[in-house]
């Protein structure tokens, strides 16, 4: 009969608690992504277990040499997280110091902010889609009354971006908030207090003491946030459909890709397009990390 | 339990969704077997509403538990897409569009084929179905649906407003544009503006311009008739609808005209529920019907099956699924419906003089006239309409704009050329 140490039971043990843990991720996570990248070198077409030819990189050079669909949806998809996070970091940064200290009320007002935050995408697209209906929608019903003629919102070529953009706002500043109030609360006072003696005012104690002790939470919240807005698909889909619109004015690179498979089944171009999303984003996290990184040192 | 192969489908395609939830969707329960119940998946229609009130009748007839899913015409697509990539059994009868998604469905090997069912099968009585919701639903001979509702545009027009319906679509637009008041909140006509979506309405405008999407196996949308019907189509929208029609589908078009808000909306007969129900709208009893407005080629309506029903080729219990199937499209079921104001697609269910009083008497005439000069497609007839529909949409938008629709409709016409190559040699089951 074989006898192990405890070194040994240790170890196996270890692995048997990791086991379900390491399935899961294989089976959920690396294989879903080793099999877009099978799929991405094919010309799956119609049904994913369809007969398919190995093609090699085509539909990588169809994808990127795609200049109707494929680099209008990647300009897009910056174009939406970058102006979303930038105004959530904003607007949440300026919420975050204003609710910083208690005050009478403070507990309704941080619940009425988590509301948007409990309502799934779909549902607050169907809910801004019926109060910026253009014709019958509450919005420019309101906006008549103090004078201004009625906007197309979501059904124009031009507001439709802009408009997500808001909603998006809408939704995910308050997270932003939080997470920047839960920074807040962590950096030492001492720093703020001296500020104060030495004369510095408030703007100059925000700007070159406490801006720079929040930098990690900054950074993490943009992380997390940027990741997010860049994978955004629900609240497009369902406001503005299959293709991101009439002249795919809202289509970013997700829904292009949802679109491919499930309006064109094109997968094997589909899983291009999303392998080359899926680097973009990567490059995207490296970058700010990076930065993140040197703003500390 | 999932096989090792369909396990790996499965996930293959939530690789492509970049989505694990979605590709979940097709890991449900598993078929349980022959005699498990019959999982029915339907579209927010009215035929699924006046079906579902009746479906006890079946269960108590075969003994047999119906589960019946209510979807929207996408999320249907979507379902259908996942479940059936995965080879899932546990779907059985499917309503679906024949248009849309037989050719693709078929070359999939998606779907049971009918020609031994239905010509076994005197009491189901295939030659009573008409022919062309008939061809729509049958590839190279072989059928792989049977059609149930068929529907045609009608003109929605308030007599309030008209004192009689235009009778060409030149007439319309003079009238929306006169009648047109965006500042009292009133709107000459409304219709679908969205790219693919409008599509298949504008096929009625495009016919009756003398044009079509497909000559000779070549792309139509390029020729001078095809460019004239484009340009009345979003000259109409751009002068005389609402603002942000490049949006619109019927979702947004149906309150539009139920609150009282359009002079004109075109669009389909099988909905027209929808446009008076007196719970919705506001100008039912003020609603009235008329055939579709001859253009310079007369007028052209399409005439379509729009909805067929189908077995799931993975289905464990295809003997159940054709008696549901037989049960709920066959003749007397067929007229029951229409006599609750169901198109169907039966010349025995439109030769009862009862069911057409179903109908409102101008609505019924309206039916008339689009049967008889209807065209029996609504959309491209290819093996990806959504790619072919995103194509030949886009001259709509840019009328709809006021950009250079001559510019637009060459660019797409070039672009549907490529693909209809493409689609040839894809057409192969």
């Amino acid at each position: 009969m074989a006898v192990h140490t405890l070194e040994q039971e240790n170890r196996r043990l270890k692995w048997m608690m990791l086991a379900p843990a390491l399935l899961f991720i294989g089976v959920m996570i690396v294989f879903p992504i080793l099999y877009t990248g099978y799929l991405s070198l094919t010309d799956a077409f119609g049904a994913v277990n369809a007969d398919s030819s190995f093609i090699g990189l085509l539909n990588f050079s169809d994808a990127l040499g795609d200049l109707r669909r494929f680099w209008p949806a990647v300009w897009r998809t910056l174009v939406f997280t970058v102006a979303a996070v930038a105004l959530e970091l904003t607007l949440g940064l300026a919420l975050a110091m204003l609710l910083r200290k208690p005050f009478r009320g403070m507990r309704w007002v941080r619940t009425i902010m988590m509301v948007p935050l409990l309502a799934t995408p779909v549902a607050v697209g169907v809910l801004w889609l019926l109060i910026l209906d253009p014709t019958t929608g509450i919005a420019n019903y309101l906006l008549g009354l103090v004078g201004i003629p009625p906007q197309p919102f979501l059904g124009s070529v031009a507001q439709s971006l802009p408009t997500l953009i808001l909603i998006d706002v809408w939704q995910w500043t308050p997270m932003m908030t939080l997470l920047l109030l839960a920074g807040l609360s962590t950096l030492p006072g001492e720093p703020i207090e001296a500020a104060l003696v030495d004369g510095a005012s408030a703007w100059q104690r925000f700007r070159h003491v406490t801006l720079p002790m929040l930098t990690t939470a900054i950074v993490t919240a943009l992380v997390l946030r940027s990741v997010d807005a860049l994978k955004t698909f629900d609240l497009i889909y369902a406001t503005k459909g299959p293709g991101g619109g009439s002249s795919h004015e809202a289509e970013t690179l997700n829904v292009y890709a949802y679109g491919l498979t499930f309006d064109y089944q094109e997968y094997g171009l589909a899983a291009s397009v999303l392998v080359v999303f899926t680097v973009l984003i990567i490059f995207i996290v490296v970058a700010l990390r990076r930065r993140s990184a040197k703003a500390s040192s | 339990m999932l096989k090792r192969r369909d396990a790996l489908r499965i996930l293959g395609l939530s690789a492509v969704l970049g989505s694990g939830s979605l590709g979940l969707a097709g890991c449900g329960s598993s078929g349980d077997g022959a005699n498990g119940p019959l999982r029915v998946a339907l579209v927010n229609h009215v035929w699924t509403s006046a079906i579902r009130e009746r479906i006890a009748e079946f269960e108590d007839l075969t003994g047999r538990r119906v589960l019946v899913s209510t979807m929207t015409s996408d999320q249907l697509s979507s379902t259908y897409n996942v479940k059936l990539n995965a080879s899932a059994p546990d779907l059985d009868v499917m309503m679906y569009r024949p248009l849309q998604e037989q050719l693709l469905f078929a070359r999939n090997g998606w779907l049971t084929e009918f020609n031994d069912l239905v010509a076994d099968d005197s009491e189901y009585d295939w030659a009573d179905v008409q022919d062309g919701p008939k061809d729509r639903v049958t590839i190279d001979g072989r059928i792989f649906g049977v059609p149930i509702i068929t529907e045609r545009p009608t003109l929605y027009y308030r007599r309030d407003l008209v004192d009689a319906p235009p009778t060409t679509l030149e007439e319309m637009y003079e009238t929306a544009r006169r009648l047109h008041s965006p500042d009292t909140g009133l709107h000459g006509f409304t219709g679908r503006g969205q790219r693919a979506g409008a599509v298949s309405m504008f096929s009625s405008y495009l016919y009756s311009h003398g044009a079509d999407f497909i000559v000779d196996g070549r792309s139509g949308v390029g020729s001078p008739e095809a460019l004239a019907a484009y340009e009345y189509y979003g000259r109409l929208l751009r002068e005389a609808g609402p603002i942000g029609a490049t949006n619109m589908t019927l979702e947004q078009i149906t309150p539009i005209f139920a609150q009282g808000k359009a002079v004109f909306a075109i669009d389909a007969d099988a909905v027209y529920q929808n446009f008076i129900d007196p719970a919705t709208s506001t100008v039912g009893d003020r609603t009235g019907f008329a055939a579709f407005p001859a253009g310079p080629a007369g007028s052209r309506p399409f005439n379509i099956a729009s909805w067929g029903l189908t077995i799931n080729a993975f289905s464990e219990r295809r003997d159940i699924a054709w008696e549901f199937i037989r049960w709920a499209s066959g003749p007397e079921m067929t007229l029951r419906l229409q006599n609750e104001g169901v198109p169907s697609a039966r010349t025995s269910a439109w030769a009862d003089e009862a069911s057409l009083t179903a109908f409102p008497p101008d609505l019924a005439e309206s039916m008339a006239a689009g049967i008889e000069t209807g065209v029996g497609a609504d959309r491209p007839d290819v093996v990806q309409v959504g790619r072919a529909r995103d194509i030949v949409g886009r001259p709509i938008v840019a009328s709809i704009l006021g950009d250079d629709v001559a510019a637009s409709a060459r660019d797409a016409s070039e672009e549907f050329d490529e693909f209809l190559v493409r689609d040839a040699r894809q057409r192969q089951l």
